[in-house]
């Protein structure tokens, strides 16, 4: 972007929103927005508390946990519904559905069924992530060219040999893709579940938080679950990045 | 030149005083309702370069990947080198039309591929994939992937690879079809010393009659569906002239235009 003929940093909208958040809180319009600056001492401030830290690693243990399942269970399903028709139109429904579903509504049930622990949290954040991973991987199987296939095994390849250094492979940047959104997701998921388990991790200090209106640690808060979302989903991009000239050849 | 028409195939099936490689015997394959090939008798002559020519939708590729064993015959069998074969085998090698490269790996691992999956070891399996990079005309190129290579460049790496595993037969699938004119040009010269050198079996499915003609042996015109041998042509044309010679060749002009008089009807 250039403005009055000077080229703007990518970044440089943010600040403009910085400012105009300082500029709103320092009013004291609205007492749910104090001022940004205030927000970042707190955050500042609140990172090296026990309470934060311990809620911090029960979280992303939990996150770590559920994504680690639903990669695994995304891949294997995804892959399974790219390779036998059979499967893609047994499960393809019920993927369709859960993919684009309100899942937070299942979280009470989960609760009944798993107790208001940290298993219910770890299958919210499996159960966000893994249909958009199970999709993509399906798309990129079925966009394995037929020819390569067909390499592998003139080539003497075995079907587990095929899958492990040609499939695989060829599907990754789409399976990739996958993680990218389901981890988006799965932050979701971490904490929707804790919010509504309300007595673990992040979830309890945003309902503390809130509940007592203490806007300051609330957004502080806010803004390092945010900056971790978006830091995760960039890492992944940036691997994607790197496996990119696959589709340049296909 | 020599024409063997269809009535006197089985006669001339088998070619005087030359070794088989490769026997196709009565082989149809349906799909489905579609009938794509029907009673197909053909005899390969080992060391020859045999080619598979005919109008599009006629079977050609179909009958390739059937000798390759990648797709089963509805009925009838083939055997290499006198053994009945029900799949692929390390005594035949596919050269594919969009070169069926992995686009994550270098082009030392693709020409190396084939070992790879034999279970060589890296050192060994490297050097004999160094010698046929090279005899492609790829020396130097080795590290580089094959987004980074041309179109005629990257089926060098398909043909290298072909190579690269010591098959009997080689398959070619519409080897030059993606490849630009004056690359497939040059292409099909070095293709032609290779025969010479690496005295192997190739059949060589084209729907180019200069190809065919310029490259083969053998010529084996498939009919339109349901493909079926319509004429076979031995163009008699002296190997040892220079490309170019063999290009203004009347002998090789005279079997261009019977091969094109004799497919024009197929085409609508």
């Amino acid at each position: 972007m250039t403005l009055f003929g000077y080229r703007v940093p990518m970044m440089a909208s943010l600040l403009v929103w910085c400012v105009i958040w300082e500029l709103v809180g320092r009013s004291g319009a609205m007492f749910l927005i104090p001022p940004l600056s205030d927000v970042i001492v707190a955050a500042v401030a609140l990172v090296q508390t026990a309470t934060w830290q311990s809620a911090a690693i029960t979280t992303l243990n939990s996150f770590l946990l559920g994504m680690f399942f639903a990669i695994v269970v995304g891949i294997a399903i995804g892959v399974l519904m790219g390779r036998s028709t059979t499967a893609d139109s047994l499960l393809g429904i019920w993927v369709n559905i859960f993919v684009s579903a309100p899942l937070s509504a299942l979280v009470p049930v989960l609760m009944i069924l798993f107790g208001m622990g940290e298993t219910t949290v770890v299958v919210t954040v499996f159960l966000f992530a893994v249909w958009i991973i199970v999709l993509d991987t399906r798309a990129g199987i079925q966009g394995v060219p037929p020819s390569l296939v067909e390499m592998g095994r003139s080539y003497g390849a075995s079907p587990w040999t095929l899958y492990g250094k040609i499939i695989f492979f060829a599907a990754l940047p789409e399976i990739l893709a996958g993680i990218r959104l389901g981890v988006v997701r799965g932050v979701k998921g971490v904490v929707i579940g804790q919010l509504l388990v309300a007595i673990i991790g992040y979830g309890e200090l945003f309902e503390l938080y809130s509940r007592n209106f203490d806007m300051e640690n609330f957004w502080a808060l806010t803004i390092i679950l945010f900056a971790a979302a978006m830091g995760l989903s960039a890492l992944i991009e940036s691997i994607e990045k790197r496996v990119d000239y696959y589709a340049g050849v296909r | 030149m020599r024409n063997i028409t269809a009535q006197a195939a089985t006669a001339a099936a088998v070619p005087a005083g030359s070794d088989v490689a490769v026997e196709v015997r009565g082989v149809c394959k349906m799909y489905n309702e579609v009938e794509a090939l029907r009673g197909i008798d053909l005899d390969f002559p080992a060391g020859k370069l045999t080619t598979l020519l005919g109008p599009s939708g006629c079977g050609k590729t179909t009958l390739l990947k059937i000798i390759a064993g990648l797709i089963p015959a509805t009925s009838g069998e083939i055997r290499v080198n006198g053994q009945t074969v029900t799949g692929p085998g390390p005594e035949r090698a596919f050269v594919f039309q969009d070169f069926a490269l992995m686009p994550w790996a270098t082009v030392m691992r693709n020409v190396a591929f084939g070992l790879e999956l034999k279970g060589m070891g890296k050192d060994e399996r490297q050097s004999i994939a160094r010698k046929y990079i090279a005899e492609v005309g790829l020396s130097g190129f080795e590290s580089k992937y094959p987004h980074e290579l041309s179109g005629g460049m990257r089926q060098r790496v398909g043909l290298a690879r072909a190579f690269a595993v010591n098959a009997d037969v080689l398959l070619l699938d519409e080897p030059f079809s993606a490849v630009d004119e004056q690359n497939r040009r040059k292409f099909q010269e070095d293709l032609l010393e290779l025969v010479e050198k690496e005295k192997k079996t190739f059949i060589f499915v084209t729907h180019s009659i200069e190809e065919a003609v310029y490259c083969s042996d053998r010529i084996v015109i498939l009919s339109r569906r349901p493909g079926r041998i319509a004429q076979i042509i031995e163009p008699e044309i002296d190997r040892t002239a220079s490309p170019d010679a063999i290009r203004r060749d009347q002998g090789y002009l005279d079997t261009v235009e019977e091969i094109w008089q004799g497919l024009k009807r197929y085409v609508d």
